[in-house]
């Protein structure tokens, strides 16, 4: 799971030019969210543990707390402010090397991130464990075999695809209803373990980034936008007005 | 040998997707800044038809790279068989476009050769002879231009839009079509899956629609529906949504504008507390004329909109109702 800026959170650039300042509200990558609920109803079916996993600096521990007062069994926090600059290729290495004791027999991340948007930290993980994945997860059924997944295609085609364990899924948002942490869960979230792993836990298994930000900027609008004001009687007026005389729509 | 920038085309059930077009002007234009040199590859079984077709387009060379394991589609079979081609044909720069298909195996694919990929980029620049690929951020809301740290090959995938198409540049004559056989072990491909089918209660057909009035989170509860949707059918419209609202359950998957559903060009796409992430403005952008109502000024979708009102549509919404009806009942 991934902590990210709010959707609505005003984004102002640091001094380096390459990244975001921190003084945001955070709230968890929305897929994410997805991930942890279908691994949640996983376990209600088939028994089992939930263990969630996050890298960050502190504040992303807040990601794992709200997930262990839903459910989760036990977490993972890679902690340190470093782990942001990672790119996917690393971030994945990371979070390989802090599980490498573990026997998970699927990995759920979400199928992108809202702040980087890559797409890829999940697939990759998979191709370092070594295990097959699969993308953009609507289903999970278990099988004799391994796993029955239902993957979304474009333009609203879907493809089931029968796969063994262990696996790694990437999730799309609305595979499930999210619920909500009840107050028992939020309590009981207190004693339940949270195991950190530092950075250099892990760094020896790191290598340089492949890839690098040079600048992060306000994109350059390239359409001319028309701003239209007034108080809403004016403003429906206005509208109105366009729509029956430049659009001719109504 | 020259550098070399590669342009992977994507096919399915021996069909070429017309995205290929667009990942082949980047190519045509990424080439023409630099110097290098342009080829293109399909993927796949029996493909020699597509790859006559590609080769039609200004390239230096088209492979066919073939194996039956390519079909059905499986990412294991995928990430294997192009490893197996680019050690041979070493390009610089591999250009895909950002499907879902792609999105599926190029990561691993990359990470299987010790390289990564900069996905999702709407555009490049070459400056001062560095190469370096501009994605959006954090839904839109900022712009980033990335560069490879890596040795070659570098692999990008670009969004779908972020070129046009229809002006892939035609050759002289056609390109050279090398055919390449792969091989890929039975036991290499571990997935299996099934046939790719629709889900059969697709009831609503928002593509021919002339009016789209569609609702996003800024809408806040299902309830509120009710007034967007009172807006639509004053208008004549049908009433749409981004991705949360269907995901809600407050409308009807088959509803959904957006990467995941459908993709519209009406007239007039009415967006109401839509903020515009990326997977939204893929289905929505071809609109001849978009209008966003948001509260958030700093909002994406008006980066798009030919026409903008920064406040809150539950203020705006009521009134533009019934201006409309006045106006539509005057005549």
């Amino acid at each position: 799971m991934k902590q990210v800026p709010q959707k609505d959170a005003p984004l102002k650039l640091n001094e380096s030019g390459a990244w975001i300042r921190e003084d945001v509200s955070y709230e968890v990558n929305e897929p994410d969210a997805y991930a942890l609920e279908e691994a949640l109803r996983q376990r209600e079916k088939h028994k089992g543990e939930v263990v969630v996993i996050t890298s960050g600096p502190a504040r992303a521990q807040q990601v794992l707390r709200e997930a262990l007062a839903k459910g989760a069994d036990r977490a993972i926090h890679l902690e340190d402010d470093k782990f942001v600059g990672l790119d996917a290729f690393n971030t994945a290495k990371a979070i390989a090397a802090a599980i490498k004791d573990e026997q998970f027999d699927l990995i759920f991340t979400g199928l992108q991130s809202d702040d980087y948007g890559y797409a890829q930290t999940g697939v990759i993980l998979a191709e370092l464990l070594g295990w097959p994945h699969a993308t953009i997860i609507m289903q999970i059924e278990k099988t004799d075999t391994g796993i029955r997944v239902k993957r979304e295609l474009e333009a609203g085609f879907f493809q089931f695809v029968d796969m063994p364990t262990p696996a790694v899924l990437t999730i799309q948002s609305g595979i499930n209803k999210l619920r909500y942490a009840t107050l028992i869960g939020i309590k009981q979230a207190k004693n339940k373990p949270l195991r950190k792993v530092s950075w250099g836990d892990v760094q020896s298994a790191l290598s340089e980034n492949l890839q690098k930000i040079e600048k992060l900027y306000i994109p350059q609008k390239t359409k001319k936008t028309e701003y239209i004001e007034g108080a809403p009687g004016e403003i429906a007026k206005k509208l109105v007005d366009k729509l029956r005389n430049e659009l001719r729509v109504i | 040998m020259p550098d070399t920038i590669l342009v992977v085309v994507e096919q399915r059930e021996g069909k070429l997707n017309r995205v290929s077009w667009e990942t082949i002007t980047a190519g045509q234009a990424i080439a023409a800044a630099t110097g290098w040199q342009l080829e293109a590859a399909v993927v796949g079984s029996g493909l020699s038809s597509i790859a006559a077709e590609i080769a039609g387009k200004k390239l230096a060379k088209v492979y066919d790279v073939e194996s039956p394991r390519f079909e059905p589609y499986t990412p294991d079979a995928f990430a294997v068989g192009l490893k197996q081609f680019f050690s041979s044909s070493q390009p610089k720069l591999v250009l895909m476009p950002h499907t879902y298909q792609v999105r599926d195996f190029v990561p691993k694919l990359a990470t299987s050769m010790g390289r990564s990929v900069i996905s999702d980029c709407v555009g490049f620049k070459h400056e001062g002879g560095k190469l370096v690929f501009t994605r959006q951020m954090f839904q839109g809301k900022l712009a980033a231009d990335v560069s490879f740290t890596s040795d070659a090959p570098w692999f990008v995938t670009f969004q779908n839009g972020a070129f046009r198409g229809d002006k892939a540049e035609t050759g002289a004559s056609p390109a050279p079509v090398e055919t390449v056989n792969v091989e890929i072990g039975a036991d290499a491909i571990r997935n299996k899956p099934q046939e790719v089918f629709k889900e059969a209660k697709q009831a609503v057909d928002l593509t021919q629609a002339e009016i789209i009035v569609a609702v996003g989170r800024g809408i806040k509860e299902q309830k509120n529906i009710e007034i967007a949707k009172q807006l639509a059918d004053a208008l004549g419209g049908d009433l749409a949504a981004s991705r949360p609202i269907c995901d809600s359950g407050w409308l009807p998957m088959d509803r959904q504008i957006g990467s995941s559903g459908q993709t519209v060009a009406p007239k007039l796409y009415l967006a109401l507390g839509i903020s515009g992430a990326i997977q939204h403005i893929v289905g929505m952008k071809g609109s001849r004329a978009i209008i966003a109502v948001n509260k958030d000024s700093e909002a994406p979708i008006f980066e798009i909109a030919d026409c903008a009102v920064v406040g809150n549509l539950f203020d705006i919404v009521p009134p533009l109702i019934e201006e409309v009806k006045k106006v539509k009942a005057g005549g």
